[in-house]
């Protein structure tokens, strides 16, 4: 330990590598510090194992039906109860992690690379490429994001790859808006003159030297971000417009349990239990980040 | 001295032409990109539109007929630019699903969207500057941590859900608001409709039962968007006060002897208000669409549900109609802030 604590910490790294690892070692001490962050991180960990673990972590197939069983209170049998068609909510609930990470991870990986490639260029290039991107970016941000998700997935069909398209569509101009303003106080940079010195092309310095700088700032904003794709996700499940039945998507389930929300409230409420509990490990997660990436 | 006022008059209003010139392209290129959009997706949808007036056994005569007649032959951009010609004179087309002119549909449902968010960012502003402020003033002791709660809560829950726990609460449990609706069947029928808002329309009318069971029914979807729009307010007016606090006429207006209550309510806050004033405008014009799901737990016969209901059904000319209103509306709230907030602050004049 105390070798590698040597190695980490060290004012003087001899390669990149070590310089790269020890300011991860530094934001993760720092990370550390802050209890409501680590809390987040925990939350966001167990999403990931349970997701990863769900056969095992399940005490029922989340899609067997039994007709015998339906709408049955919490118990030790079911210990969530179960739904309108005698499936076990625990277990559905557990299996529904998966489809929320999927959602999560299908949006970001569409959507930060293309806003982040977006920004970057708009505010390197500047001039009529700058004015004619924005000009886009002010046109999705017009509309209100569900709403314009709700029109695409009507053009599309509802489903939850078209859910994710759909969201994906949505989501990209805040991350294009940060990646800019960021791209802007970087490109003034005496390093980046230094490149173009050196006879760097305009791509070069776009993706080797601002794209790299914008990321903290981006992966924060991802992070905050998650929240609000899981609940948006979540909203087009619950009208009946993201996945479809019979996977058990957590919007969905909510949807489901409202017919039955007067006399067998455990349907309805378990997975908005579940789905607050995820947005609020990633907004707290976020927060963390926030405050120790972005102090520069 | 008359010759210089003149000059710097004119110097002044050639300056908010110039701003009034950019902000209208600005409008008229989003406006465009608007009708863009919701054209596209009218033309991806794999729904025919030529069946759906003439039916699936259709002999293909008939069917071209049809197709001739909802100009579906045309080329690409001709279609379009007869689709904003409909658009600027108010023809959004026709309601498959009511059968009535899109434009008329959303004139009936509007006003009760607008009754829920109006009452929701009242709710927010009303609730939200004072604990924002507080939170700015006493940081990291208990307003503070409130306020951070209550933000966290309201990033983190589907409203939704919180609808439904709400229902399940305050209507099946205690019994102390109404149910789904706006307003009781009995009651239906003793307000006219002059502006589509019940409880004016009520107070103006001087039904004061009809009023009651009205409010009754609005507390708790209003309640709700409020939450939301409390987080929001509460969370920038506290970042806005911490930057305003620091600044150095309050050290001045201290230093005078300024009591600290009207250091901060009076001076601090004020010059908070303008970007708040955005905020605020944001805030609104979210709620707009936040009341999506709102609407369609409480059964609220508002856009929002109107937009998903045809969606539903697949009555794409109802879709795209009330979306290019959601957004116009969206368009409109922005600019009136950026109007309001050179007003208000000489700084940005």
């Amino acid at each position: 330990m105390g070798v590698w604590a040597d190695y980490l910490i060290s004012d003087a790294p001899q390669s990149r590598r070590q310089a790269r690892l020890g300011q991860f070692w530094r934001q993760w001490l720092a990370l550390k510090r802050n209890p409501l962050a680590v809390a987040g991180l925990g939350i966001v960990v167990a999403l990931l194992l349970v997701a990863a673990f769900a056969p095992l972590i399940a005490t029922h197939d989340p899609l067997a039906q039994n007709l015998d069983r339906r709408l049955l209170p919490p118990s030790s049998a079911a210990w969530f109860g179960t739904d309108s068609l005698g499936r076990d909510i625990y277990s559905r609930i557990v299996y529904g992690a998966r489809v929320t990470l999927v959602i999560v991870m299908l949006v970001v990986l569409s959507v930060g690379p293309i806003g982040l490639l977006i920004g970057a260029a708009s505010g390197y290039l500047g001039g009529w490429v700058d004015r004619a991107l924005m000009r886009i970016t002010d046109v999705f941000l017009a509309f209100p994001k569900l709403i314009l998700a709700l029109a695409f997935v009507a053009a599309l069909g509802p489903g939850l790859e078209n859910a994710v398209i759909a969201i994906a569509i949505t989501s990209w101009p805040p991350y294009a808006r940060v990646a800019r303003a960021e791209t802007l106080v970087i490109r003034n940079a005496d390093y980046i003159a230094a490149v173009r010195l050196q006879g760097a092309s305009q791509w070069r310095i776009v993706l080797r030297h601002i794209v790299p700088m914008c990321l903290p700032s981006l992966i924060v904003r991802t992070t905050l971000d998650m929240a609000g794709i899981i609940l948006t996700a979540a909203g087009l499940g619950f009208l009946g417009l993201g996945a479809q039945p019979p996977i058990p998507e957590w919007g969905a389930m909510i949807s489901q349990g409202r017919e039955y929300i007067f006399d067998q409230w455990w349907v309805a409420t378990f997975p908005g239990v579940a789905i607050c509990i995820v947005a609020l490990g990633f907004n707290l997660l976020g927060d963390g980040l926030r405050d120790v990436m972005d102090a520069k | 001295m008359a010759t210089a006022t003149t000059d710097s008059l004119s110097a002044h209003s050639f300056r908010v032409g110039r701003i009034l010139w950019r902000e209208l392209t600005t409008i008229a290129i989003t406006m465009f990109g608007l009708l863009l959009i919701t054209f596209l997706i009218a033309r991806v949808i794999p729904i025919d539109p030529v069946l759906a007036v003439v039916g699936d056994n259709a002999k293909p005569d008939v069917y071209e007929a049809a197709r001739t007649e909802l100009g579906l032959d045309k080329p690409l951009w001709q279609q379009f630019a007869i689709y904003v010609g409909k658009v600027f004179t108010g023809d959004f087309g026709k309601s498959v699903l009511t059968s009535q002119p899109v434009l008329t549909d959303i004139k009936r449902v509007f006003p009760a969207t607008l009754e829920l968010a109006t009452l929701g960012t009242l709710i927010g502003i009303v609730l939200g500057v004072p604990l924002g402020v507080l939170a700015a003033v006493y940081q990291s002791r208990w307003p503070d941590q409130i306020a951070r709660f209550i933000g966290l809560f309201g990033y983190s829950i589907p409203i939704f859900w919180l609808g439904l726990m709400g229902l399940l609460l305050f209507y099946a449990k205690l019994g102390w608001v109404s149910g789904p609706g706006r307003i009781s069947v009995a009651y239906q029928d003793f307000v006219n409709p002059v502006t589509g808002v019940i409880l004016l329309d009520a107070a103006m009318q001087g039904e004061w039962d009809a009023f009651r069971n009205a409010l009754s029914h609005l507390i708790l979807p209003s309640a709700l968007l409020g939450l939301f729009s409390l987080a929001y307010i509460s969370r920038m007016t506290r970042s806005f006060m911490i930057t305003e606090l620091q600044q150095q006429y309050v050290i001045a207006a201290r230093v005078k002897g300024m009591s600290e209550a009207r250091v901060i309510w009076r001076h601090a806050l004020r010059n908070a208000m303008v970007p708040l004033l955005t905020v605020i405008a944001l805030s609104y014009a979210s709620l707009l669409e936040g009341s999506v799901l709102t609407e369609t737990i409480f059964a609220w016969p508002g856009l929002g549900r109107y937009i998903t209901n045809s969606l539903l059904n697949a009555d794409m000319n109802a879709v795209l109609g009330g979306t290019l209103v959601v957004g116009a509306v969206f368009i409109g709230i922005n600019l009136l802030t950026d109007i309001l907030g050179r007003l208000v602050d000489p700084r940005a004049r």
